[in-house]
C-alpha cells in the first residue's frame, strides 16, 4: 500500500504537484494518467525519493520514505527513458544492478530468455537501440521479487513480441498480489492492463476510482474517448 | 559497503576512459622532459612544483564536472536502487579523484623513479609533492562537483567550475599582493596568513616551499609562514588547513545532492 499525502512540489514557479493524496493498493495495477506535465513522473520520482517534495509525505506500508533509502529494496522502477550508463555492456549493467542490491534475480533467466537479451548481452549500451535498450530496462524491472512495481511509460520502443512479454509480466505480477503503479499515454495498454485509474490535471487528483466508473461518469464507451472527454472539460473550465 | 562499490565501479569506468590514459601520458611526458632538460632531480622538483600548483587543480576541476555531467544517467539509475544518497555522490568524488590522483602519481612517479630519486636526498621533497597534487586534485574535484549539481546547464556549470579554477590560481595572489602593496605601512603578518589560508593554491605552495626550505627566498607570504610557526610547526599547519579544504567542499556537495531533484 502506498499512501500519498498533500504531496505537493514546485519547479522554479511552475506547480507540479498540488496537495495530492492518493491510495495506491495492491494486488492490482493502478493507472496515473494526465495529459504532459501534469505530474505524472514527478509523483513517481517522489515516491522513488529523487525528488524531494516541498510538502508532503508519502507512507509505503504506513512508513515514511523522506530521508529513507532501505524501502527501494522493495521497488522495481522502470525509468521512463531508457538511458543507462553509455559505456557499460548490458552484462555489467545487470552485474552492477544485482550487486547493489543484494536480492535474488529468479526471473532473470527466463526474461532475458523471452526477449532475446542474450543477443546483444556483450555490447555496449551506447551501441543499443532504443527498443533494445527498453527490454534491458524490461529486465532490470522484472527480474527482481519485490512487492512493488513502478513503470513510467513502459512500452516506449518495445516491438509487439516484447510488447506481448512485458503485458504477460505485468499480468503475472498482478496475480501474485504485487502493488504496480503504470504510466502511459497508450490507452489502449492502460485499458488492457489497469483495474484502477489515477487522473490528474495541474498536479491535482481529477479522478480517482476503477475504470468502468470513470467510463460512466464520462458517458463514454472507451477510455481513450474518457480522457478526452476529460481534458475538454477541463479547457471548457479554464 | 555501498561507498566502496561506487568507488570501485566509478573507477573501472574511469579506466576504460581515454582521458584517464592522456592525463598520466601527460605527466609522464613533462616529468621525463623536465629531468632531461634540468639534469637534476632538486632543480626538476622546483619547476614541477610551479606545473602541479596550477595544472592539478585546472584538470581537477575539468575532470570533475565533465565527470557528473557525462554521468546523469548512472547516478539516475542508481538513484532508485536501495542506495543512500551519501555513498552515491561520495564514492563518485572519491572515485574521480583517487584515479586522477593515480595519474598524477604514477604519471611522475615513474620517470622520477628510473632517475634514482628513490634513493637521493630529495624524496621526501619530491613525496610531498605528490601529496600535495593529490590534496589539490581532491579539492578541486570537490568544488567542480558542488558547482556542477548546482548548475543543470551545463556550459553554465562548466563555466563557473573554469571561473572558480581562474580565482583561486591567478586572481587572488593579485588581488593579494595590490592588498599587501596598498596596506604596506600598517603591520600585514595575521592578514597575510589569514589569506594565504583561505586559498589552497597558495597553501599548498607554501607548503612545498617550506618543505624545499626555501620558504624565505620565495616572497613574503612564506617568510611570514616560516617566521611565525617555523617549518615543522608550519607544515603541520597547513596540512590541517588542506585537510579542512578537502573536507568542506566535500561536504556542500553532499548538501548540494541531498536537496537536489534527479
Amino acid at each position: 500500500m502506498i499512501q500519498i499525502r498533500g504531496l505537493t512540489k514546485t519547479f522554479g514557479k511552475l506547480r507540479v504537484l498540488d496537495d495530492l493524496h492518493i491510495d495506491i493498493a495492491e494486488a492490482r495495477v493502478t493507472a496515473i494518467l494526465g495529459p504532459n506535465g501534469s505530474g505524472k513522473t514527478t509523483l513517481i520520482k517522489s515516491i522513488l525519493g529523487m525528488v524531494v517534495p516541498d510538502r508532503g509525505d508519502v507512507l509505503i506500508d504506513g512508513s515514511s520514505v523522506r530521508g529513507q533509502w532501505a524501502y527501494r529494496r522493495n521497488i522495481s522502477y522502470m525509468s521512463q527513458i531508457a538511458n543507462f550508463p553509455a559505456n557499460l555492456r548490458v552484462r555489467e549493467v545487470i552485474d552492477m544492478i544485482r550487486e547493489i542490491r543484494r536480492q535474488p534475480a529468479p526471473y532473470m533467466d527466463d526474461i532475458v530468455q523471452r526477449l532475446g537479451v542474450e543477443q546483444f548481452w556483450n555490447k555496449q549500451m551506447q551501441h543499443l537501440s532504443g527498443g533494445m535498450r527498453q527490454k534491458v530496462n524490461v529486465l532490470l524491472t522484472f527480474m527482481f521479487d519485490t512487492p512493488i512495481y513502478i513503470l513510467d511509460e513502459p512500452t516506449t520502443g518495445l516491438d509487439p513480441l516484447a510488447l506481448m512479454h512485458l503485458k504477460e509480466l505485468i499480468v503475472r505480477k498482478k496475480a501474485q498480489g504485487k502493488t504496480i503503479l503504470v504510466t502511459s499515454h497508450i490507452m489502449g495498454f492502460v485499458e488492457e492492463m489497469a483495474q484502477h485509474i489515477a487522473f490528474l490535471v495541474d498536479g491535482r487528483l481529477y479522478f480517482d476510482g476503477s475504470l468502468e466508473e470513470l467510463k460512466r461518469r464520462t458517458g463514454t464507451d472507451t477510455l481513450e474517448q474518457s480522457i478526452a472527454e476529460i481534458i475538454k472539460r477541463n479547457y471548457a473550465a479554464v | 559497503m555501498q561507498l566502496y562499490k561506487i568507488v570501485r565501479y566509478v573507477i573501472r569506468d574511469l579506466l576504460r576512459s581515454r582521458w584517464t590514459y592522456v592525463y598520466f601520458a601527460f605527466y609522464y611526458l613533462l616529468g621525463m622532459v623536465l629531468l632531461f632538460i634540468n639534469r637534476d632531480l632538486s632543480k626538476a622538483i622546483i619547476t614541477l612544483m610551479n606545473i602541479i600548483t596550477i595544472l592539478t587543480p585546472l584538470i581537477g576541476t575539468v575532470f570533475g564536472v565533465m565527470y557528473y555531467y557525462n554521468s546523469r544517467e548512472f547516478i539516475q539509475l542508481l538513484l532508485a536502487q536501495p542506495l543512500r544518497r551519501n555513498a552515491l555522490f561520495s564514492g563518485q568524488y572519491i572515485g574521480v579523484s583517487l584515479s586522477l590522483s593515480l595519474s598524477l602519481i604514477l604519471g611522475l612517479g615513474i620517470p622520477f623513479s628510473m632517475y634514482g630519486v628513490l634513493y637521493s636526498g630529495v624524496i621526501w621533497d619530491f613525496a610531498v609533492l605528490l601529496v600535495i597534487g593529490g590534496f589539490l586534485t581532491f579539492i578541486f574535484v570537490g568544488l567542480a562537483l558542488v558547482v556542477a549539481l548546482a548548475n543543470d546547464n551545463r556550459i553554465k556549470g562548466f563555466g563557473y567550475a573554469i571561473f572558480l579554477w581562474l580565482a583561486f590560481a591567478v586572481v587572488y595572489d593579485g588581488l593579494f599582493l595590490l592588498g599587501l602593496l596598498y596596506f604596506r605601512d600598517y603591520p600585514l603578518e595575521k592578514f597575510a596568513l589569514g589569506g594565504v589560508l583561505v586559498n589552497p593554491i597558495d597553501l599548498s605552495r607554501i607548503l612545498i616551499l617550506l618543505k624545499l626550505d626555501i620558504a624565505a627566498l620565495m616572497g613574503f607570504t612564506g617568510a611570514v609562514f616560516k617566521k611565525v610557526f617555523g617549518t615543522s610547526m608550519g607544515m603541520v599547519m597547513a596540512f590541517g588547513a588542506l585537510l579542512l579544504w578537502v573536507w568542506i567542499p566535500w561536504q556542500l556537495m553532499l548538501w548540494f545532492a541531498r536537496r537536489k531533484d534527479f
